[in-house]
């Protein structure tokens, strides 16, 4: 089995098949907006309101909010610490975000985890572990219930380069193969795992060792966001049809360090001003000058909202000191609800 | 006037077929619960407690997974999150330290972090007594009863072991399930057909006043034996079923009943399910102690292979009536 280059879908200046002039501009937005709460979130973090340390994802937009885009609202998503992208795909505010950063009452977790620790069930997402490959077999599980009940739908998760060191990736990658599950694993190789770089990782590259599991594996531009979608696109098609298991690397670059405090000196600067001039913002926008949208009212309305989530996450109060031992076990069973699923393909 | 009691139908059964039926009385009830493990199938199990499920319930449901341990509980989860009841089996209960991270830190912190329940059961065949050497014998209870999250319950009786794995089946946490394996065929008692769910608390295994044995699982049947003719003195044991949560006003109103306690586990000493018992009665029992807590339990050794090694370290009955004369002298 070949491992396959996924060609942006508009390389040839073609308009992209699966996309409407509104889902592109939908994507764009997306991107803008995970990327107006990051840096908000960074202020506050300087500021000394965010607590512990704080983790982006800037740079990487393309990845969660191509991929996100893409599922229907019935899938389920494991979504990791740089893909802010999805929940906001999946319908999750930016005031609950905000308020989750802050570690206050009104966050996603209600101070329980912080960061981008973090799932709203009501929308079918689980909030990830640090323990990154971990959520490769929650998804594989999900996809495998799917499975079980005869549905057509699809798991998906988003995993780093890293993580492809760890045995529950290998795990993951041969029980859904083996099986043949729903669910799509997309490595977001951002070229550096902490300061470990890609080379002191792995021998073999992620999306070649796929054919070892038996199912493709499939590189894609992680930097634009149109070319994720279209890779995410074609992989739950071939999983709902009962076809098996995709995996995509996204090349991408970590433009941050790993967290606030880091100030990544071990990346070289060469390697960042290449990937600088391939913000997948930018290029997002440069496609749509030509579709004449108004890009300055849309960067406006996003900061607007993003400004509004943020007075609102500020008055969140503090958790509930008493409320700290509630809660360690559930009363009731609760599961994943279905969440927004915005690309026009779900409407049609 | 008595009250009303419904007829329950009996039957015979080992702590082994009272497992199967468990499982079988819980899949043919609900579609949502199906059977997960390595050998499950068309093996039947490397116990054969699902032996013929196979043919009743399909590959589906019995599911022969990879050799996988992480895989199993990590799957188990995500089915679960979408609305399955899975049922994990561990081959040997030692094999549970690979799938360690899934059930620790995903599982049990699902609840608490994001408001979402895991129900997953996890079967742990364990415990010693056979020469099953360092990696077939141990009991590794304590390390689920210090992660948040996680419910733990030990069955001693073949009535127990249905009625506390159906209790795990249903319950919406993640729940530890360990299974004697040397009680799987040597007990045989009177199991419920049909519905019959344990509660996850304590039960008086046999009713005295001065010395009580606390212990669960296997230990509860060492504890009966070696008690059961102690020169006259009448020997109350607790058997406690659940680990976490633990019954502790069943373990306080043994202590001011009895007021000498021993306290008897199969598993390594330190930090064991038998230390936060001793602990429990340190802090809120000690007026009604008459003289020291006393603990049985495995030293901090790997569980050794040949016969007469074991038999060194595990607690026996001579052991445990040592500890009673000992304690009833004091």
């Amino acid at each position: 089995m070949a491992t396959t280059t996924f060609a942006p879908p508009d390389h040839d200046g073609a308009a992209p098949a699966h996309l409407t002039p509104t889902d592109r501009v939908a994507l764009l937005r997306h991107m803008l907006l995970m990327r107006t709460i990051e840096e908000r979130a960074m202020t506050l973090y300087r500021q000394g309101r965010v607590p512990g340390s704080f983790y982006d994802g800037f740079g990487q937009e393309a990845v969660s909010v191509g991929a996100a885009f893409a599922m229907a609202a019935q899938d389920r998503l494991c979504i990791l610490h740089r893909d802010l992208g999805a929940h906001l795909v999946r319908g999750v505010q930016p005031a609950r975000i905000l308020a989750q950063y802050m570690g206050r009452a009104g966050g996603v977790t209600g101070g329980r985890d912080g960061n981008v620790h973090f799932g709203d069930h009501r929308l079918g997402c689980v909030g990830m572990v640090s323990m990154l490959p971990d959520m490769m077999l929650v998804a594989t599980g999900m996809a495998m219930a799917f499975r079980l009940r005869r549905e057509a739908r699809c798991a998906i998760t988003w995993l780093g380069e890293g993580s492809t060191s760890r045995g529950d990736f290998h795990e993951a990658l041969n029980w859904a193969g083996v099986q043949r599950l729903p669910v799509i694993f997309v490595v977001e190789n951002n070229q550096y795992a902490y300061s470990t770089p890609t080379a002191a990782q792995y021998a073999v590259a992620p999306a070649q060792r796929a054919a070892a599991y038996g199912f493709p594996g499939v590189t894609v531009d992680g930097n634009d966001v149109e070319a994720v979608f279209e890779a995410t696109r074609v992989a739950r098609e071939r999983a709902v049809a009962g076809e098996g298991p995709t995996l995509i690397e996204a090349m991408t670059m970590r433009m941050h360090g790993h967290a606030a405090h880091d100030d990544m000196s071990y990346v070289p600067p060469e390697l960042l001003e290449h990937w600088r001039a391939r913000d997948p913002i930018d290029r997002q926008e440069a496609r749509l000058r030509t579709l004449e949208v108004d890009l300055d009212a849309l960067r406006d309305e996003v900061a607007a909202t993003v400004r509004a989530g943020a007075e609102e996450a500020l008055r969140s109060p503090e958790p509930d000191p008493a409320t700290a031992t509630d809660r360690v076990f559930a009363d009731e069973e609760v599961h994943l609800g279905d969440g927004c699923a915005p690309w026009s393909g779900w409407s049609r | 006037m008595r009250p009303l009691e419904r007829v329950v139908a009996m039957s015979t059964m080992t702590y082994l077929q009272a497992v199967s039926d468990a499982l079988r009385t819980e899949m043919r009830a609900d579609d949502r619960v199906f059977v997960m493990g390595e050998d499950v199938g068309a093996f039947g199990g490397a116990f054969k407690v699902t032996d013929g499920f196979l043919d009743e319930f399909g590959a589906d449901r019995v599911m022969d997974t990879p050799l996988a341990e992480a895989g199993i509980i990590g799957t188990a989860v995500g089915a679960a999150t979408v609305g399955m009841r899975p049922v994990c089996e561990m081959q040997f209960a030692d094999f549970v330290a690979c799938g360690f991270d899934q059930l620790v830190n995903v599982a049990g912190k699902m609840m608490y972090r994001q408001g979402l329940s895991v129900n997953v059961t996890v079967r742990l065949p364990s415990g010693g007594g056979f020469s099953g050497g360092p990696f077939h014998s141990q009991n590794p209870e304590a390390w689920f009863m210090h992660a948040p999250g996680i419910k733990v319950v030990a069955p001693s009786t073949p009535e127990d072991a249905k009625g506390l794995l159906v209790g795990a089946i249903r319950d919406p946490n993640p729940v530890v399930y360990l299974e004697h394996k040397n009680l799987y065929r040597r007990m045989k008692g009177e199991v419920p057909e049909g519905e019959h769910v344990a509660p996850f608390c304590a039960r008086v295994a046999r009713e005295g006043e001065d010395l009580v044995v606390i212990a669960y699982g296997a230990m509860v049947h060492t504890a009966l034996e070696a008690t059961e003719d102690l020169e006259d003195a009448s020997v109350m044991v607790l058997d406690l079923r659940s680990l976490v949560p633990m019954d502790e006003e069943a373990i306080l109103a043994a202590v001011r009943r009895c007021s000498k306690v021993v306290v008897l586990d199969e598993a390594n000493a330190t930090c064991a399910a038998g230390a936060q018992v001793a602990a429990l009665i340190a802090e809120r029992a000690f007026e009604d102690l008459d003289g020291p807590v006393v603990r049985v339990a495995t030293p901090d050794v790997p569980i050794p292979f040949a016969p007469a090694l074991e038999g060194a370290v595990l607690p026996d009955v001579k052991r445990v009536r040592e500890a009673c004369r000992d304690l009833l002298a004091y």
